[in-house]
């Protein structure tokens, strides 16, 4: 999965995309229809008397449910303090159009565990490249855990751009966004450069959470992985993470780090 | 080594068939013993000496390794591919198929050949398939001759090693009998399951795809296209599409080892000639995702034959076959040297080899690989649009129309110069047309031929500019008229489309599940066009009614069971739905069919 923050606008197009594909309702898209167009009529419609098959014998499978996770950042960032441990993936289950999607991340500082958010969501298919997905998420970790509903959009944008763009409301009534972005370039076609970052908003502070309003915190980095083969792939890196704004001088106030540049090694794995 | 040698009853053809050296990967697959006419002491590519009208076949797994890639295959008769049949027209043959399968049932499915449907051997559609331990009697009469092949329509077992040849005789003496005459069967090997190539594909798309555009082939490109800022534009119209022009074929030789009659590159499969002797090669395409070109540097091949039936000759130096077609070629080496049979594989990630040679065992020259094909905007039904070119400007009507395709709701009701040929003009116009329009885009469907052209006279992607003498569909010209010179009554217009991101297939946007059955009237006269909104190739299959190819040969079309769409073209083909029954009707590369380009055809 590659990430990357990608301007607003990448997504608005987007969505317009999928709100026509939507609303078409699978008839006519894209081409203009002509002024004395003839009725649309096709062959293979859905039929009110379908095709009954012998034996109830499928001839071909193409509502089978599939499970896959990856592991996109599995990681030792290195720096003269400490060295942090992070992760982030995800997986799931489910057909072309319905899926259970399982997300997870959290890092490992001086043996406390920060930034733990888990995240179970439906996602449903929405148009050639996108999925909508809502559900819950939770903030559990050695801070306090906080609870949210989840709601967003996650795909591939124009220019191959991987994006995920999530809003979060909270049990007490707080609002929450994140925006996540990546893109490969092949070097070769086993070597990949691939920038990613992370972005996190807020509505209200939360000290305890290390947690500003507005632009809160960013974990973004540059990570060349070698695919060994498709499904593992070591990688060095070099990553930030930070904090910014309000959140920035909670966490100088608490005599925190407010962002370190890491060399970081790391390892990409799926199944 | 093998030897054996054989008259045929007629008197007009002598074969005979060595192996070579190394070909001990399939030795140790030849069948163990003799249950059957002709089967038996058969070996890979040779033509039984006999017909014979009843067969009893077994299938089973049997442990074969090839290339270091073991598998338990499900197979017919313990050998892949399964042995060569040789029937004779005008003769019902019977087929005893008994499953020694433990838990899977398994079914043979006769391509190509005109039968009554419940003989054709797909499970759900035709019959309820063969369960472990029964035994079912394919039994039918043979209306026709040629070159054909069988294989399973049960999961995935073709695609693992199910599947084999038929030579049926003419009634009539053989205007293209030869002195020898070989069954040179095409196809992949590899230890990776299908099941797990979908859920990769599923994953990622280009999983199997290691020649895509990188930075390390930045500078050839710019060189290829003539400035960095041309290669760069290109580059970036792909991605903003969110596809790659480097993607040819969805399973590569990462994976797979191309074989020839079921050899290895390496196993270097031997048929024999004496110089000045007419040697026919019948090709047969029996892969599940592979398209391969064909050569035979130093020969002139002769194509006398397509999909079984006989076309006037067309010499060439190469010719693409897609998965399912098979075409006779012949060829008279006169030297008494080895020729290299080349059959490299589209997407150049390998290829298939075996050598003619006089004498057992010889090693002919095997010529480097060409360059992979480049998917271009005309592969995206952009007609010859330039990349980079906004699809505004393109849409609108007037210069950019002339020669090319346009918006396919609009064909219909407007003649269009490029197409007139391909309609009869004495013909009236169908009465009935199913034009579903354009397809939509949505979450099976990433794009639409905006401009969809006539591709017939391409011999496909990779082989315009190779300064070589390569078959089109408009060459292929049948020796006698078509037996129904009715016109079509009705026009059934369908979009081949799918999504490469998320690896579904189907038609007009749907996948088989969420579709209807096409359904015909018996004795009905259909014209089938296909619009491919797809960047790839995707050989159509009708079974049990013939494609009647619209390319532009009259009366003389040819009759053909299976069809390559062409990315980002429109083709129309006659059929005349004379047989009752349901029919399948797909994209033969097995992972689209599985996926969704698949619908059943209801004669009644």
């Amino acid at each position: 999965m590659k990430r990357f923050a990608f301007p607003g606008m990448c997504l608005a197009v987007q969505m317009l995309t999928m709100s026509a594909a939507l609303a078409d309702g699978g008839a006519v898209s894209g081409a203009e229809p002509p002024p004395s167009s003839p009725r649309y009529h096709a062959a293979d419609a859905p039929s009110s008397t379908p095709f009954v098959s012998l034996g109830g014998i499928n001839p071909v499978m193409d509502q089978e449910r599939y499970f896959h996770g990856i592991m996109n950042e599995l990681e030792g960032r290195y720096a003269p303090g400490g060295t942090d441990f992070r992760w982030d993936g995800e997986a799931w289950y489910g057909s072309d159009y319905n899926k259970l999607w399982l997300k997870t991340e959290g890092t490992q500082e001086r043996g406390r565990l920060h930034d733990g958010d888990h995240e179970l969501l439906y996602s449903r298919a929405i148009s050639p490249y996108f999925n909508l997905q809502g559900g819950v998420r939770v903030d559990l970790d050695d801070g306090p855990t906080r609870t949210w509903g989840a709601l967003g959009v996650q795909g591939l944008a124009l220019y191959e751009f991987e994006v995920q763009a999530t809003a979060y409301v909270s049990d007490r009534g707080r609002f929450a966004a994140k925006l996540e972005g990546s893109y490969d370039f092949l070097l070769t076609n086993r070597l990949i450069l691939q920038p990613q970052a992370e972005f996190n908003l807020y509505t209200r502070s939360d000290a305890a959470r290390q947690v500003g309003a507005g632009l809160s915190d960013v974990d973004a980095g540059l990570r060349l992985r070698y695919e060994l083969w498709r499904k593992f792939a070591p990688y060095v890196a070099v990553t930030y993470s930070g904090f910014l704004t309000q959140a920035h001088r909670i966490v100088r106030d608490q005599g925190g780090e407010t962002g370190t540049l890491r060399f970081t090694l790391g390892i990409r794995s799926w199944f | 080594m093998m030897f054996s040698s054989s008259r045929l009853r007629d008197g007009l053809t002598r074969r005979r068939f060595v192996t070579g050296v190394g070909a001990g990967g399939l030795m140790a697959a030849l069948p163990r013993s003799a249950q059957s006419a002709g089967v038996g002491a058969q070996a890979a590519g040779l033509i039984p000496a006999e017909p014979s009208a009843l067969w009893n076949l077994s299938v089973g797994r049997t442990h074969i390794e090839i290339d270091h890639k073991a598998l338990h295959a499900p197979c017919v008769e313990g050998t892949v591919p399964g042995p060569v049949l040789r029937w004779r027209q005008g003769e019902t043959v019977a087929v005893n198929v008994t499953n020694t399968l433990a838990h899977e049932d398994t079914s043979i499915h006769w391509h190509g050949i005109r039968l009554p449907s419940g003989m054709d051997g797909v499970p759900g559609l035709s019959f309820t398939g063969i369960k472990p331990g029964e035994t079912f009697t394919y039994r039918f009469r043979l209306h026709q001759s040629g070159t054909y092949w069988y294989h399973s329509h049960s999961g995935m077992q073709e695609a693992q090693g199910l599947y084999g040849a038929v030579v049926i005789d003419p009634i009539h003496p053989d205007p293209n009998a030869c002195e020898r005459d070989y069954v040179i069967l095409l196809s992949e090997w590899t230890d990776v399951s299908p099941m797990d190539m979908i859920s990769n594909l599923k994953m990622q798309d280009d999983y199997y795809v290691f020649r895509q555009r990188t930075a390390a082939s930045f500078l050839r490109e710019a060189r290829e296209a003539g400035s960095a800022a041309a290669a760069l534009k290109d580059r970036l119209a792909w991605s903003r599409m969110r596809m790659a022009a480097t993607d040819i074929s969805d399973v590569t030789g990462i994976i797979y080892t191309y074989l020839l009659n079921g050899h290895a590159p390496d196993g270097n499969w031997n048929g024999l000639f004496c110089p000045g002797e007419r040697v026919r090669l019948r090709f047969i395409n029996g892969s599940s995702m592979t398209f391969f070109d064909i050569r035979i540097p130093g020969l002139e091949m002769l194509v006398v034959q397509a999909d079984g039936n006989d076309i006037e000759p067309v010499p060439v130096d190469e010719f693409r076959i897609g998965v399912a077609e098979t075409y006779d070629v012949i060829v008279q080496p006169k030297e008494d040297r080895a020729y290299t049979i080349f059959a490299q594989s589209e997407d150049r990630t390998g290829f298939a080899r075996g050598t003619l040679a006089p004498r057992a065992s010889m090693v002919g020259p095997v010529p480097p690989m060409d360059p992979r094909p480049v998917r271009t905007m005309v592969d995206m039904g952009m007609g010859n649009m330039k990349p980079g070119e906004s699809m505004k400007e393109m849409a609108m009507p007037a210069k950019n129309m002339s020669g090319g395709g346009m918006a396919a709701g609009d064909m219909a009701d407007m003649p269009m110069p490029g197409m007139a040929m391909h309609h009869q003009h004495s013909a009236p116009p169908p009465l009935e047309v199913d034009d579903p329009g354009p397809p939509p885009i949505n979450v099976e469907n990433q794009n639409v031929a905006m401009m969809p052209v006539d591709r017939l006279g391409s011999p496909g992607d990779g082989l315009e500019q190779t300064g070589r003498r390569v078959l089109n569909y408009r060459q292929l010209r049948a020796t006698r008229p078509g037996a129904d010179p009715r016109p079509p009554s009705r026009e059934i217009i369908l979009h081949l489309t799918g999504n490469m991101e998320r690896y579904i297939w189907g038609f007009n946007g749907r996948k088989f599940s969420e579709s209807g059955p096409i359904r015909l009237k018996k004795g009905e006269r259909v014209r089938f066009t296909l619009i491919n909104d797809t960047m790839m190739e995707h050989p159509i299959h009708l079974h049990g009614l013939w494609s009647e190819l619209e390319n532009g040969q009259g009366a003389y079309r040819p009759y053909k069971h299976t069809l390559i769409s062409q990315p980002g073209s429109r083709m129309s083909y006659l059929v005349t739905a004379d047989v009752p029954g349901t029919w399948a009707y797909h994209c033969h590369l097995m992972l689209h069919m599985e996926l969704g380009m698949f619908r059943t055809v209801i004669v009644e």
